[in-house]
């Protein structure tokens, strides 16, 4: 109860994931508790609700496989930085996430 | 948890963990360690020297473009000497090759080198659209395959280049070392861990040489030294070959990085060791297992389909070396007793009469004038 609060922050596709989600660069407004559960926003449940969203997908189908695995953690080869920083030094999925993050996916993946 | 501080220059927060060793580095500090481990593989393996004429293998992606950039920096900082040259290869693929090419034309007037840009149309007279207009969008990736690993010798032949560095990295490596392993093909593995290989070219006198100079730099801390130093990149897929990266090998790489990431560099160097017991590797056209396009796909299919680019090691002398090495070892597919000679239509190395890209430019001659008579004859469907 009470407790209400969004936080906005921003999510970055670079490096060949620009092709699969209809926006390179956006800003994200999302509640910092979830209503269910009442777990803390961590990148892991942003991870999923961008995997999940099929208005945000070009083709939910296909591409959803490029961007994560079937557990909905980030597929290999996907770095994710927080603020510029490598997640591994931020709890990966566990990164509690902060008004004003810059979050960056970025694909090792695609060619030249 | 805050990150902690850089392990190298203790006062800035580290932002980078390198796979190869977990150390955990600042912004600068990586950038400065990355470049100066490039310099250690170029001075410890003698790749450049003095006066020497380099062209760089350009595809606008963020391989070759990292390479142009360290390159350049390095050639500044530790005054190698050198002449650098951007070589760029256009296969004729619309709303593929379109876009890296104008990133690259951009790098030549960014780091300020010279650009030559040169066609599959011109040098084969046919472009990989008309290809697949051909033979279909099913097995193209062999002619890609074939056409481009003649394509950048030829290109540095023409600017009197006898040097070809390209921007294979340790995953590329590792992966073509996993697919030589499936393969069981010890003499192809033996040529491409190799750092340098050297290509016989079209004319008698001039033998280009080719290089891996970030043959032990990890795609992530490439992807990581573009990012942080701001370089202008294009990534892409091929059209004709859109999921070329979801090959298995490649996969197989990143799955066993995520769980322990120095085994990229345990694999490349296992390979390098596994190519040393097959003895020097022969000077040779190289394989350029990964890199660029279609990767997995076509290094599969090539390898399959043209066997006659490696047929120097002959299966006699593959044999005399295993039994040096007490290892009973029958080379595959390959012919008997080839000999290594030029093309009577080209001029390119090959060790048949003909060389493999003149044997695909005959067949598709032949289906364009078949074609031609269908249509005359009426013959539809």
């Amino acid at each position: 109860m009470g407790e209400k609060q969004d936080i906005k922050f921003t999510v970055e596709f670079l490096g060949g994931l620009d092709m699969l989600f209809r926006s390179s660069k956006e800003e994200l407004s999302m509640p910092t508790k979830d209503e269910l559960s009442g777990e803390r926003l961590v990148l892991s449940h942003l991870i999923q609700a961008l995997a999940d969203d099929g208005n945000r997908i070009r083709k939910p189908g296909t591409d959803r496989k490029l961007f994560v695995q079937e557990d909905n953690t980030v597929r290999p080869g996907i770095l994710v930085l927080i603020n510029e920083t490598d997640w591994e030094l931020e709890g990966e999925e566990k990164y509690e996430i902060q008004d004003g993050d810059h979050i960056i996916f970025v694909s090792t993946l695609h060619g030249g | 948890m805050p990150p902690p501080p850089c392990a190298l220059c203790t006062t800035n927060r580290a932002a980078i963990v390198r796979p190869k060793d977990h150390s955990k580095l600042c912004k600068s500090c990586f950038i400065t360690v990355f470049e100066t481990e490039i310099h250690h593989t170029i001075t410890s393996n003698n790749l450049f020297h003095r006066g020497e004429r380099i062209a760089i293998g350009a595809s606008g992606g963020k391989d070759s473009t990292v390479l142009a950039s360290v390159l350049k920096t390095l050639n500044e900082r530790y005054d190698y000497g050198v002449e650098l040259t951007l070589l760029s290869i256009d296969e004729g693929i619309k709303g593929y090759r379109d876009d890296s090419l104008e990133t690259v034309k951009r790098n030549a007037t960014q780091y300020s080198m010279p650009l030559t840009i040169l066609g599959y149309a011109e040098l084969y007279g046919w472009t990989m659209d008309q290809v697949v207009s051909q033979v279909g969008k099913k097995g193209n990736c062999t002619y890609c395959g074939v056409f481009r690993r003649q394509a950048l010798d030829r290109g540095a032949a023409r600017l009197g280049i006898q040097h070809v560095v390209t921007g294979h990295n340790a995953d590329d490596v590792a992966e073509t070392v996993l697919m030589n392993l499936l393969r069981a093909d010890l003499p192809r593995l033996s040529r491409t861990t190799s750092i340098i290989t050297s290509t016989p070219s079209t004319s008698d006198t001039t033998n280009i040489q080719r290089s891996k100079p970030l043959k032990y730099a990890y795609e992530k801390e490439i992807v990581l030294y573009a990012h942080h130093k701001g370089l202008d990149y294009f990534s892409t897929e091929c059209i004709y070959s859109p999921e070329a990266f979801r090959g298995s090998a490649r996969a197989l790489i990143k799955n066993l990085e995520r769980v322990r990431p120095s085994a990229i560099l345990d694999i490349v160097r296992s390979g390098e060791d596994m190519a040393a017991l097959c003895g020097p590797a022969p000077a040779h056209a190289a394989d350029d297992g990964g890199g660029g396009c279609g990767r997995t796909e076509s290094s599969d299919i090539g390898g399959a389909v043209a066997p006659g680019l490696e047929v120097e090691i002959t299966s006699a002398t593959v044999q005399k070396r295993g039994k040096k090495g007490g290892v009973a070892y029958v080379a595959p597919r390959q012919g008997k007793g080839q000999v290594m000679g030029k093309c009577e239509v080209c001029g390119y190395l090959s060790s048949q009469r003909v060389c493999k890209a003149c044997v695909l430019l005959e067949g598709l001659r032949k289906g364009r004038a078949r074609r031609g008579v269908e249509i005359e004859g009426g013959e539809g469907g």
